[in-house]
């Protein structure tokens, strides 16, 4: 399957909106991770904190409840940076 | 008397005793301000401090010089705040408050990274985010004989977000002035996914690392310091040899915030982000990085945000709605080295762009583009700094929301 929807240059979601599980499922394959329910728990925690309006970090992944640091890095080698785009949410920005 | 409380006397904290003073009707509100140091720090000038640009005694004044007449000014620790009996416990005694400040700013805690502050802090790993750290650090630079220099950030969000990237073009510049730029590797460490992470900032900017010959390292996140090795390691495992690590640790807020049960995960106060009222408690507002308001805890956010807040208490006390006017509206100097600087302006919508500041067409700043009037302009900053923008006297021609004319928006 291929994604038809708009992606940025780095291959995240434009839009969270066009969003859906086989889409992060094609996502997860592009970066060679195969998913399980214990990646979907960490993506759908990822999907509300994004909705709450809440900043995504290490810190908020470690007091998540769902994963602690090591399992989420053997989940996702590349960490946030995967996992959000999985999760169709924007990648942790800075300032400039 | 009614009162009106505000705790810490930092760039906030001064700013908005020197609004209210004036807008206060001194029959009704006693002001007090609390602070337990005796010391104003001008902190952009830690940036400066460790490359011999400052001296010590142009980076701190005594703080009670900017605490205006007609303001109680108590120099001591805070203990504690009780926000639903609308009280704070100071050293020794219990002060009561109809309306309260919070402007406790945010410090570094780098403690929260095994190792970081261990055997080997201020030796070869230091921070420039304290005036010790940064003093600590100038002393170390001046006889440095040169090798692997690492600019690290541990976590998001900290003060100044673009100071880390100052320092990196700035030691580049100095190392070259010092005839030694050959014989130091500087490598730039961000958790984010690159130094640039804003479009038009990464197309507009990248060509300085390159250009200053700038390594990058990009989501690092730093689990802990190895000090027999002399390495930061990472939860991925990816390891980074150092001779002299200059590390932004964890950044968080006042542990008064926590002991009161006021604050998030890294003591942040949750705030409105467009009135700076506290979520929790409607008596209570927050400013500056205090508070947990996705803007950049910079001084000039703090000086526009003292604008908006100035007004909000003064339409709380009238028992009128309050405005939702602050934008996130950051203006902030960025030094490139070699005496150039670029000017970023921005806010929560909008990232920053190229165009002419503060008229558009004319400037004569330009933005998001390296210029040596730029440079003068964050020099000039200084100045500034001690003798306007704590007065909370308006900065001309720059409004407390973000304008868009003169940017080059899409």
């Amino acid at each position: 399957m291929s994604i038809d929807v708009k992606r940025t240059d780095e291959g995240y979601l434009a839009n969270f909106s066009d969003w859906n599980k086989e889409i992060g499922n094609e996502i997860a394959k592009e970066d060679e991770i195969e998913m399980t329910d214990k990646h979907w728990e960490v993506i759908t925690w990822i999907q509300e904190q994004i909705k709450l309006g809440k900043a995504l970090s290490i810190r908020s992944i470690k007091k998540s409840g769902v994963v602690d640091i090591k399992e989420f890095y053997k989940l996702f080698p590349r960490g946030l940076k995967i996992s959000t785009k999985i999760a169709g949410v924007e990648k942790p920005k800075g300032c400039i | 008397m009614k009162q009106l409380l505000i705790l810490g006397a930092g760039t906030s904290g001064t700013m908005m005793a020197n609004h209210l003073v004036k807008k206060l009707n001194k029959n009704e509100w006693k002001i007090t301000i609390i602070d337990q140091y005796k010391t104003h720090y001008y902190q952009p000038g830690f940036l400066f401090l460790p490359f011999d640009t400052y001296t010590e005694d142009q980076v701190k004044k005594k703080g009670n010089k900017f605490i205006p007449k007609g303001v109680n000014y108590i120099q001591t620790k805070i203990e504690q705040i009780f926000p639903k009996e609308n009280k704070v416990k100071l050293e020794n005694e219990t002060i009561n408050y109809d309306i309260l400040i919070v402007a406790t700013g945010c410090k570094i805690a780098p403690e929260e990274i095994e190792g970081m502050k261990g055997k080997n802090w201020q030796k070869n790993i230091f921070d420039f985010y304290t005036y010790e750290g940064s003093l600590a650090l100038r002393n170390k630079l001046r006889d440095w004989k040169g090798g692997k220099m690492l600019i690290h950030i541990t976590e998001m969000p900290i003060k100044c977000p673009v100071a880390p990237l100052e320092f990196a073009f700035l030691a580049d510049s100095y190392f070259t002035k010092k005839g030694m730029r050959d014989k130091v590797e500087i490598t730039y460490v961000t958790p984010l996914s690159g130094a640039f992470t804003k479009d038009k900032c990464s197309k507009s900017l990248t060509y300085l690392l390159d250009d200053k010959n700038i390594n990058i390292e990009t989501d690092f996140a730093i689990e802990h310091v190895d000090n027999e090795n002399n390495k930061i390691v990472d939860y991925a495992e990816k390891e980074l040899d150092y001779d002299l690590l200059v590390t932004v640790p964890t950044n968080m807020g006042d542990e008064v915030i926590e002991g009161s049960g006021m604050g998030d995960d890294l003591n942040f106060v949750p705030t409105h982000h467009n009135t700076l009222q506290s979520l929790e408690n409607e008596n209570v507002f927050v400013i500056g990085d205090a508070t947990d308001v996705p803007a950049s805890k910079a001084g000039s956010v703090a000086h526009f945000q003292a604008e908006t807040l100035t007004d909000n208490i003064l339409l709380y006390i009238a028992g009128k709605p309050l405005k939702e006017e602050f934008d996130g509206h950051a203006n902030c100097f960025i030094e490139t080295g070699f005496n150039k600087a670029l000017l970023i302006d921005f806010n929560y919508e909008h990232e920053p762009v190229h165009g002419t500041f503060p008229f558009a067409g004319i400037g004569p700043l330009q933005l998001l583009k390296e210029s040596v009037i730029n440079h003068w302009g964050k020099l000039a900053f200084r100045w500034i700094y001690w003798n306007m923008l704590l007065k909370g006297i308006p900065i001309p021609f720059v409004g407390r929301n973000m304008s868009t004319k003169g940017k080059k928006l899409d």
